[in-house]
Order: C-alpha cells, then sequence, then structure tokens
C-alpha cells in the first residue's frame, strides 16, 4: 500500500497493558486511509490484529475494561471524544493500565 | 539539723530550684518569641540553622519553613512507597506526621522499603518506620496508626491532617482513602509503583477530579498486578515515594506544580517521565459530582471484590480429588518414574528454582498453540504417556486455574492433578534446602 493510502498512527502501552500485546511498549501502524477511524473502530481493529492474549484483560464491551487509561496525544480521551475521537496522521494513542503497588 | 528538719530544708530548696527552672524555661520562650518578633517569623534560632538549605530555596524561603512546620501529613502506608515519602517529609521538619499499616515487617520488605532494618523483621511497620523518623527528627510529631484503614476508622484518624499521601498497594483501600478524603475536604496525592514503573497524581485539589472521576468502577481482580507476583525495584517506589513527598510539599506551599488533573507516568525501564492531562472533576461522580450518591464510606472490599491488601488468599477451583498434596508429589516422583511436572509459573520465577525435570509453560501461555504442541510433545515422550501430569505453581492457586484451562484445551485423554501449596509447600514440607521467595 502506499503511503498516501495510510495514516501513520502509534500505539503506546504501559502499566503492564504492553505484556498482552507482545511485550511490545509501542507499535506503528499504517491504518488504510480509505476510511475514518475512529477510537471505537481502532479498538476492534486492535481486538482482530494486534492482541496477542487474553483480550478479556483489556476489552470489554466495545471500549478497554475498567482501570485501563486512553490517552490521545498524551490528553485524556475523556476531554477527546472518548470511542468516538477520529484519529488523525501521527495521532499517538496511549493504553496506560493503572498500578495499584506500593 | 535533726533528720526532719534537714528534709523540709531540702524540700524547700529543691522547689526553688524548680521554679527557677521554669522561669528560666518562661524567659527564654519570652526571648525566642522577642527574637522571632523582630525577624518576623517564628522559626528558632535552631531551627533556621538546621533547615538553612531548604529555607535558602527562594520557593521555599521562611514562609515556607513555616508552613512546613504547621504542616500535617498523614501517610497511608509504610512501605516502599511510604518510606521515602515518609523520611523526606520528616528531613523537611514537616510538624506532624501520621503513618498507618496494619502490616508487619518481613525479610522481602528490605530491598525497597529502607526506613525498616533488619532487625525490624516480624514489628509493627509503623513503630519500624516511626522509630527511624524520630531518629531523622526528633523535633517532629510522629503519630503511630497500626491498624488496617477501614471504612469505621479512616475519617476520625483523617480528620487531623491537612494532606492525605495514598502509599497504599491495593484498589479497595485506594477507593477508601479517596472517598474518605472527599468527605473531609483533603486533598490526596496518590503513588503506585510495580515492576519497573510508577505513576503518580493529586487527587481533590482545587476543584480537580478524584480517583473515582477517573475510575469510576473498579478494576477486576484478575488484572491487578501487585509487587508480590510482579517484583518491583527498589528505586522505583523509591522515585515515586520522593516525588509525593514534593507533592505534599508543594500543597503545603500552596505553590505551583500541583498535578492536579495531570498524570505523572515514569517508566524506569527506558527512563522515561511523562506527565499527561487528565479529565477535571466529573459532575456525575458518585462521590465528588453534583449530586453524590455515597456520602458515607462503603464496603470497599465488598466494591471491588477483593481484600484491602495484597496478600493471596487460597483460592479453590478445584475439586479435592482433583489436587494432591506435595508428599503424594514426592511418593509419584519416587515410584512412578519420570512422570511429567508442568510448572506453570513466568519463566524469571523458572529460572529462581525448579524441581529437576519439570517442565515450564507459563500460565499465560497456556491457550497458546506453541504451549500446547510443547505440552503433548513432553507427554508423548515421557516413559509413561498415560500416567497423569502434574502442575505445579509457586503456591498452589495458577497451577488451578492451569489444570482447569489444560482441562478445557486438550483433546487427549489426560489426567491432571494440580499440587496443593504448589512450590511453598514444597520447600516447607518435603525438601527445607528449596527456596522460598
Amino acid at each position: 500500500m502506499m503511503t498516501s493510502e495510510c495514516m501513520p498512527v502509534t500505539l503506546e502501552f504501559g502499566g503492564g497493558a504492553e505484556l498482552l500485546f507482545n511485550n511490545l511498549k509501542e507499535h506503528e501502524l499504517q491504518l488504510p486511509n480509505s476510511r475514518i477511524w475512529t477510537v471505537r473502530e481502532l479498538l476492534i481493529w486492535m481486538k482482530d490484529n494486534l492482541i496477542a492474549e487474553r483480550p478479556d484483560l483489556f476489552f470489554h464491551g466495545d471500549s478497554v475494561r475498567p482501570g485501563i487509561l486512553v490517552l490521545v496525544n498524551e490528553t485524556d480521551w475523556e476531554l477527546m471524544g472518548e470511542l468516538e475521537y477520529e484519529i488523525q496522521r501521527k495521532d499517538k494513542i496511549m493504553f496506560i493500565s493503572t498500578l495499584h503497588g506500593g | 539539723m535533726d533528720a526532719l528538719n534537714f528534709l523540709s530544708k531540702k524540700e524547700e530548696v529543691e522547689k526553688e530550684i524548680n521554679e527557677l527552672k521554669s522561669q528560666i524555661e518562661e524567659k527564654k520562650r519570652v526571648l525566642e518569641t522577642l527574637v522571632s518578633n523582630q525577624n518576623k517569623h517564628n522559626l528558632t534560632n535552631w531551627e533556621i540553622s538546621r533547615y538553612s538549605r531548604q529555607i535558602l530555596v527562594p520557593n521555599i524561603g521562611i514562609k515556607g519553613q513555616e508552613s512546613f512546620k504547621n504542616g500535617k501529613v498523614l501517610i497511608i502506608g509504610a512501605g516502599g512507597l511510604g518510606c521515602p515519602a515518609a523520611q523526606y517529609l520528616a528531613g523537611c521538619g514537616i510538624g506532624h506526621i501520621g503513618l498507618v499499616d496494619y502490616d508487619e515487617v518481613e525479610e522481602n520488605n528490605l530491598h525497597r522499603q529502607l526506613l525498616h532494618q533488619e532487625n525490624s523483621i516480624g514489628t509493627s511497620k509503623v513503630r519500624s518506620a516511626a522509630q527511624a523518623l524520630r531518629s531523622i527528627n526528633s523535633h517532629i510529631k510522629v503519630d503511630e496508626y497500626p491498624v488496617q484503614l477501614n471504612s469505621l476508622n479512616a475519617i476520625q484518624i483523617m480528620q487531623s491532617y491537612s494532606v492525605v499521601i495514598d502509599a497504599s498497594d491495593n484498589p479497595s483501600t485506594r477507593y477508601l482513602v479517596n472517598d474518605a478524603c472527599i468527605m473531609t475536604k483533603l486533598p490526596l496525592v496518590s503513588g503506585s509503583a510495580v515492576g519497573m514503573e510508577g505513576q503518580l497524581t493529586v487527587y481533590n485539589y482545587k476543584g480537580g477530579p478524584c480517583y473515582r472521576c477517573l475510575f469510576p468502577d473498579p478494576p477486576p481482580p484478575n488484572t491487578v498486578s501487585n509487587c508480590g507476583d510482579a517484583g518491583v525495584l527498589g528505586p522505583v517506589p523509591g522515585v515515586i515515594g520522593t516525588m509525593q513527598a514534593l507533592q505534599a510539599i508543594h500543597i503545603l506551599l500552596e505553590s505551583e506544580g500541583v498535578l492536579s488533573s495531570k498524570l505523572l507516568l515514569f517508566d524506569g525501564a527506558d527512563t522515561k517521565f511523562r506527565t499527561v492531562k487528565l479529565r477535571g472533576k466529573s459532575a456525575g461522580c458518585v462521590v465528588c459530582g453534583e449530586n453524590p450518591t455515597i456520602t458515607r464510606l462503603i464496603d470497599y472490599e465488598q466494591f471491588c471484590g477483593a481484600p484491602a491488601n495484597d496478600k493471596h488468599a487460597a483460592v479453590n477451583l478445584l475439586k479435592p480429588e482433583e489436587r494432591i498434596t506435595v508428599s503424594e508429589l514426592r511418593t509419584a516422583l519416587k515410584e512412578k518414574g519420570k512422570p511429567v511436572v508442568i510448572d506453570v509459573r513466568s519463566k524469571t520465577e523458572f529460572d529462581i528454582c525448579r524441581l529437576p525435570g519439570s517442565v515450564n509453560i507459563p500460565l499465560a501461555d497456556i491457550e497458546k498453540q506453541s504451549a500446547q504442541n510443547t505440552l503433548k510433545s513432553v507427554i508423548s515422550k515421557s516413559p509413561n504417556p498415560n500416567e497423569p501430569v502434574y502442575v505445579i505453581c509457586r503456591r498452589g492457586n495458577d497451577s488451578q486455574k492451569a489444570v482447569k484451562k489444560l482441562r478445557e484445551l486438550m483433546l487427549l485423554n489426560q489426567d491432571f492433578f494440580d499440587v496443593r501449596g504448589g512450590l511453598h509447600a514444597w520447600a516447607r514440607d518435603i525438601d527445607h534446602t528449596f527456596p522460598i521467595y
């Protein structure tokens, strides 16, 4: 696929969420540019294509499970429209599992 | 002079001495007040000398040191986060520090909980940490609460303080501390650390969000990792706990730099600090929103479906006849000649210690095709492929999960047994030279 037909997006995982994604903290994606991608659609894509194990520890319904914080370009997704946020070229989406230990 | 006369004269002189002594003390106080009035502050010369290196920092100054002296900080948890937080606050001269922890010092705490000493193993963490704080600074007040914080005592304990530091280790306590802070209107410095990572934020500060605004629903218990399972490297909670002390200081000083509506993420593996922007206070929050439905503390263990500690409760997923004891395992190893033993701990744990001949298939991998292929091949190569397979782990919890999974996954007619109590039981009952971690 030519670059112009793809949308580069970076996914980052932290707080242990990376363990479910092949233990990789950063994933560089090229999403097909043929449609609009919302976070909702990204999550579906991740469920089908990216998660390596135990999806129930990450997803819940059409969202992420309680205790996982989603950040769009280092901002809480709640301020960005959550599932409906339209992903832009070169966006960085982070999935941080909250830590409880001490 | 007769004896009676002597005694009464002696008493009289002693009384005079005491009166003079208290007069001297009183005069000293008058002088101190005079000096500090002259200086326009209430720090003594001793305090100025002791804290001079931080008073010299323009952000602190005399006013800041006065705020420290009047500061009252409660620390929930005297562990990996609470120790460094308390140590720095005591060093700074925070006038009143409270410590809450129900737990006792264990040997495996000492690598990171540096207020505790080898000779405090088995004693109260709060006692041990308080003694250490008093030896750092004998001029501050340290209150000890060697109790489990709960819905009955939390508000009572917290209302004597002006800032709360959450240095606890489990979600139930974190929700409890959050709700109690809302009810007592106290800012909450929340830190956490596991493995190589830490997180830090401040809740309920000047209209910012609370823990529930961010996390209205508790995490499923099976997704909560803790230091006892995932491990933790000492300096990581050291960094976060130290920064919790710094946040408490910012709050006492009412200065900029309070992490309200912001979350600091620390990744010690690649030495990265990041501060991300969080949502504001949620109008619909059940505890701090416009129409709160939680106005009294609730049962947090029930809410989270997990106890308010990071200890391990034994789980019972299998029927008694599906489990064997470590002595039965020893007999099987002796008599049956090389039965297959599957160890479902992580590779890191398997590298620490293992039963000779056991094969490592981590629980996390058990559903993978590669893991099942390994298992099938190990079984087919064993001298007695029809013998049951024994599944072992650290404490006998994960091995039950593994047995359940394997029964679902394996099509071949294979018997699986889990070993009760796991390698801990093996070390206790069979082989005293086997390490316990």
